[in-house]
């Protein structure tokens, strides 16, 4: 492949990755606001478009139209830069993501994935730290937050940063451990990887994802630590508005708002991904031979959005579910509970690959 | 080439940083410079082949230290930087003589230091998170579990000073 096909491929894979993100999150907040009505017996936005699916746009619109305050007694620059920050490291996490297998369009062959390129024996390859560097651009992600509240010089939002620079500081640890027992069993960082160590089925019908391969409490650790570390509920005191009015982004407005509010659904699509990538079997999943074969080949990609839509679902029930933690019980929670827990699935299974369990 | 192209920007970026880290008054904007000098600092790494030290470097430095400074910074809401009479003199009789030492030590280094004969050339270094850990686990086992016996010793004195206010 030559340098000039590598980069125009590059290039059409990073429009059409930002155009689905950037439409997945704007639908995300619709699935939300849908479904937490349906929780709440109520019919939720219906006006706008058939069943309110042009609510989205019409929201966009207002954001883009509404006056952009800025307070005179703001830190101007990191005031400006901190939704920036909060953005782009929501979204840079999604160029890691492996979402489906080596795609052949114009005979040109490369994988369904930002970072990733095809080898010389067909073989999708991708940065082989790949899961390191989106811990460390989530690790990132706290400075948006972090500078939202301090430079915007108002207490309720200080509090609301600080609560948050803490709350996922502590998770991060227990969002990392919890992965490293996926790597243990794949013996490597690198996604594609993980993805093709969990093709397969026992029996015809049970997948060999690592879910059903002994990391069970892995998977619900990583769960809480993501919700944690999304900020969303049971976990969102970082904007608990019956405190802090809305938290980090009290003193925000029209679009430098929005940008928080679509970094955190972005957090939320990207974590998402993450977790069907390493416990469900990425776009693995059961075979469809009654489908045609343009179908076929989309069936990989619908395994993988399947999957993403359970976990955003999730988000959402448990958001119209479980009231807020407490402060100190969250704190408690994720040093004495999580984190404890974390290791000794740790060397559980370290213990178990060192016996050849599994 | 086009490694010599980003190693240019990123180590432009990364001296511009530093320098910026010691001009600026409010500790924040110099927290924040220290953040971009390591951010930088890690994607040179990432240039050199060194993935897992480059990650590791993002992670640890920037994600968890610097974010322990800034959170510090922001609790204690820490104003603008004094700055002593004289210190201008004294970091022009100290500043000085010590750039020009380090930039000969610099210079040494570049001319003298080589793998196998030849100069280093960028992505030559073995620094793949696998290669790593056999070196950790393998040759330097012992060193590496004496510093995680130091770290230990750490937390510990850590707790047993934030206890001493309690009582």
């Amino acid at each position: 492949m030559s340098v000039l096909t590598f980069l125009i491929v590059a290039v059409v894979k990073i429009i059409v990755t930002v155009v689905v993100l950037l439409t997945v999150v704007a639908y995300t907040t619709l699935l939300e606001r849908k479904l937490v009505a349906r929780i709440q017996n109520r019919w939720g936005p219906h006006r706008v478009g058939p069943f309110g699916l042009l609510q989205p746009i019409a929201d966009g619109l207002k954001f883009i139209f509404k006056e952009d305050v800025t307070p005179p007694f703001v830190n101007k620059r990191l005031y400006l830069l901190a939704p920036v920050l909060a953005f782009t490291t929501a979204m840079t996490t999604i160029a890691l993501v492996p979402v489906g297998p080596v795609i052949h369009a114009f005979g040109i062959s490369t994988p369904a994935q930002i970072s990733g390129v095809t080898a010389a024996n067909g073989q999708a390859t991708d940065i082989n730290a790949g899961l390191l560097i989106i811990l460390g651009i989530t690790g990132l992600g706290v400075y948006g937050i972090a500078l939202a509240g301090w430079s915007s010089n108002s207490k309720y939002s200080l509090l609301g940063s600080l609560r948050s620079s803490a709350q996922m500081v502590s998770y991060e640890i227990a969002l990392g451990l919890s992965l490293v027992g996926v790597l243990l069993m794949a013996g490597s960082l690198s996604l594609q990887d993980i993805v093709r160590q969990q093709t397969g089925m026992w029996w015809g019908w049970i997948p060999k994802w690592f879910l059903f391969r002994g990391q069970f409490v892995a998977f619900f650790i990583y769960l809480m630590a993501a919700f944690a570390e999304t900020n969303r509920i049971p976990f969102d005191l970082p904007e608990a508005e019956t405190e802090l009015v809305a938290g980090y982004h009290t003193e925000y407005s029209s679009m430098k708002f929005a940008m928080f509010f679509m970094a955190e659904y972005a957090n939320m699509v990207s974590v998402a991904c993450i977790a069907s990538v390493l416990f469900l079997g990425g776009w693995s999943g059961w075979p469809m031979p009654f489908l045609p074969g343009i179908l076929q080949a989309f069936l990989p990609l619908f395994w993988f959005a399947a999957k993403v839509f359970f976990f955003l679902c999730l988000y959402i029930w448990v958001r119209g579910t479980l009231p807020r933690f407490r402060y100190d019980q969250l704190m408690a929670f994720g040093w004495k509970v999580l984190f404890p827990l974390a290791l000794v699935n740790l060397m559980a299974t370290a213990l178990g690959i060192a016996m050849g369990w599994w | 080439m086009l490694h010599t192209i980003l190693f240019l920007i990123f180590a432009v970026v990364c001296v511009g940083g530093a320098i910026n880290l010691l001009v600026q008054k409010a500790p924040i904007a110099s927290a924040l410079s220290l953040i971009l000098v390591m951010s930088s600092l890690a994607l040179i790494y990432l240039l050199l082949g060194a993935e897992f030290v480059a990650v590791v470097q993002v992670i640890i430095y920037a994600g968890a230290i610097m974010v322990l400074f800034v959170f510090t910074i922001m609790l204690l809401n820490a104003g603008q930087e004094e700055r002593l009479p004289n210190a201008g003199k004294a970091a022009m009789l100290l500043g000085i003589p010590g750039l020009i030492i380090g930039g000969a030590a610099v210079y040494w280094v570049v001319t003298h230091s080589s793998v196998g004969g030849t100069r280093v050339a960028l992505g030559q270094l073995y620094g793949s998170a696998p290669s790593l850990g056999r070196l950790l686990f393998r040759e330097f086992l012992l060193p590496f579990e004496v510093t995680s016996v130091l770290i230990l010793i750490a937390i510990m004195g850590a707790v047993v000073l934030a206890r001493r206010g309690e009582q």
